[in-house]
């Protein structure tokens, strides 16, 4: 696997932000109410992952260390206004469904946790590898609730009636809040089986990847690492 | 005959009562509601007790296969819980939405936080909860002898004037256990006798909930209101039967009249200001999540213990 298929992996499935990292809850609770709604956030959150990942690992040698964090926000917010007027432009709809939390995007901790972990450490071409495999990762977590959610709440898949409503009776407690919290809660749990049974067979999810410095006592994601160094 | 005495750790007092004896004492107190409710409603209501009964019983005995635990269906405390639930549900339910609440109550309410005694919300009412959000078309829709009719405290928030006399024997639309007020009150009293359950959670409730009604309900003293938003609704099934569980009240003496007086405000507010006629199931869940504070404000002091002066500055 060279290094940027491993990006991928480690975004979709290893580290994935939704199920593994638990980061971006606010919109993954919020917006996931259909498929569709899941799907349009989680590529546009993708879009801007991907450029901002790029700009940020650019004038990684640039920005002073001191000030990086309002950098970092003055390029996020940048191309999260260029996502939104797009939107607006040619997808209205979604826009409309979506509503505050575009523009909220600029705050999702995925974006931020990227450029500050990964984009701003290394070179250009992983960055931007590493922004496709978090945002497609983010992506894929999100439909997933969105199509449980869409078709326990609403008996539809993607807009259309999959289940017909002479027999189902929608159980609309999906498309309202606490269906986000139960539905969230239970793929996590899955994730987790699914990853015990890997551990269990000698084939960890997540074994030690995207180590940067070796300086473990450093490292924002040690909480999460199993090839920690012991003190 | 050894000379020496027996000596061992306590307890050395024991009493008869396990969790299965209790539970079977409630399920016998419930039955006079239970047969009232399969009179009242018919054949509609007994299939649907059954139903919520098997999936209670059938999802804790699956649940505990799949995570390898013990069993502990020999409790009866599914059952209580099952039944309970039917007891709140309306005869006309699709059968299949009352099976999801039995799933609902015990593989999430109760069995993700542990099982029996670790829940920390009545399982039978967070699934009543779950089903009031998740179907609520079905689960207002009341019909008593094949004519679908408001139910008295739905009525009565219409202005309209309503027979107190029915209400306290029962015929009138509801769920299945909740419309008769004397066979609820039957099965209390048994409950009572027994020690099951003590005064203070129900005494509290109903009189914290009258002194309410006399001051905000717009009606002042007016006996027939009073008796009706008594006899009304889910009021007397859960004080006596679903605000007493042991596991989600708390169980100090004082904490319990804290208790009382909470739901008694909380279900007054939910009838005369909220959305809904009905507000007993949302009360009790709402205090079931305040007894951990309320039992730690309310510690008994020990004896001879006095409290910590304060402390000069």
């Amino acid at each position: 696997m060279n290094k940027y298929t491993e990006r991928l992996y480690n975004g979709i499935i290893k580290e994935n932000p939704t199920f593994v990292l638990m980061l971006g809850m606010c919109p993954t609770l919020a917006v996931t109410t259909a498929a569709m709604n899941g799907l349009g956030m989680g590529l546009s959150t993708t879009l801007v992952l991907v450029f901002s990942n790029l700009l940020i690992s650019a004038f990684r040698k640039v920005i002073p260390d001191g000030v990086r964090m309002p950098a970092f926000i003055v390029i996020v917010a940048s191309l999260v206004t260029v996502v939104e007027f797009l939107m607006k432009a040619y997808t209205p709809d979604l826009a409309t469904q979506l509503g505050v939390y575009i523009p909220l995007i600029v705050v999702n901790c995925i974006i931020l946790g990227r450029a500050e972990s990964y984009a701003s450490k290394n070179a250009v071409m992983p960055s931007v590898f590493d922004g496709i495999g978090m945002g497609l990762g983010f992506t894929f977590g999100l439909t997933c609730i969105g199509i449980i959610r869409e078709i326990l709440g609403a008996g539809q898949i993607f807009g259309v009636q999959a289940l017909s409503l002479e027999w189902f009776t929608p159980i609309t407690i999906f498309v309202m809040a606490p269906g986000a919290f139960l539905v969230l809660a239970f793929l996590v749990a899955v994730m987790n089986i699914v990853r015990e049974k890997m551990e269990a067979k000698g084939k960890p999810l997540a074994a030690p990847s995207g180590c940067l410095t070796g300086d473990c006592a450093h490292c924002g994601q040690s909480a999460m690492c199993t090839g920690k160094k012991s003190e | 005959m050894s000379d020496l005495f027996h000596v061992s750790s306590s307890p050395h007092v024991r009493s008869k009562d396990t969790s299965s004896r209790i539970m079977f004492y409630v399920v016998l107190a419930l039955m006079p509601t239970t047969l009232f409710g399969v009179y009242n409603f018919g054949y509609r209501a007994l299939i649907l007790i059954l139903v919520t009964i098997a999936s209670c019983v059938a999802t804790e005995w699956i649940f505990e296969k799949i995570v390898h635990k013990k069993s502990t269906i020999n409790d009866f405390s599914a059952v209580v819980t099952g039944l309970l639930l039917a007891l709140n549900l309306p005869a006309t339910l699709p059968w299949w939405e009352a099976a999801l609440g039995g799933v609902f109550a015990i593989a999430i309410v109760k069995m993700m936080f542990g099982g029996l005694g670790q829940n920390f919300m009545n399982p039978a009412l967070g699934a009543r909860c779950f089903l009031l959000i998740a179907f609520a078309a079905d689960m207002t829709k009341f019909a008593i002898d094949d004519y679908t009719g408001a139910t008295p405290l739905a009525a009565m928030r219409g202005g309209e004037a309503v027979n107190a006399m029915d209400m306290l024997i029962g015929k009138t639309a509801g769920t299945i256990g909740e419309t008769s007020a004397i066979a609820i009150l039957i099965g209390a009293i048994l409950l009572i006798l027994l020690g099951v359950i003590d005064l203070r959670i129900p005494g509290t409730y109903i009189v914290t909930f009258v002194v309410f009604l006399v001051i905000f309900g717009g009606h002042g003293f007016d006996w027939n209101y009073i008796t009706a938003q008594l006899c009304g609704g889910g009021l007397m099934l859960g004080a006596f039967f679903m605000a007493t569980d042991y596991v989600t009240s708390p169980i100090t003496p004082n904490g319990r009249i804290l208790f009382g007086i909470c739901l008694g405000v909380l279900t007054g507010l939910f009838r005369m200001y909220g959305a809904n006629a009905e507000g007993v199931s949302f009360a009790i869940i709402l205090s079931n999540l305040l007894v951990p504070m309320i039992e730690k404000i309310t510690i008994p002091r020990a004896f001879g213990l006095v409290k910590e002066a304060k402390k000069h500055e």
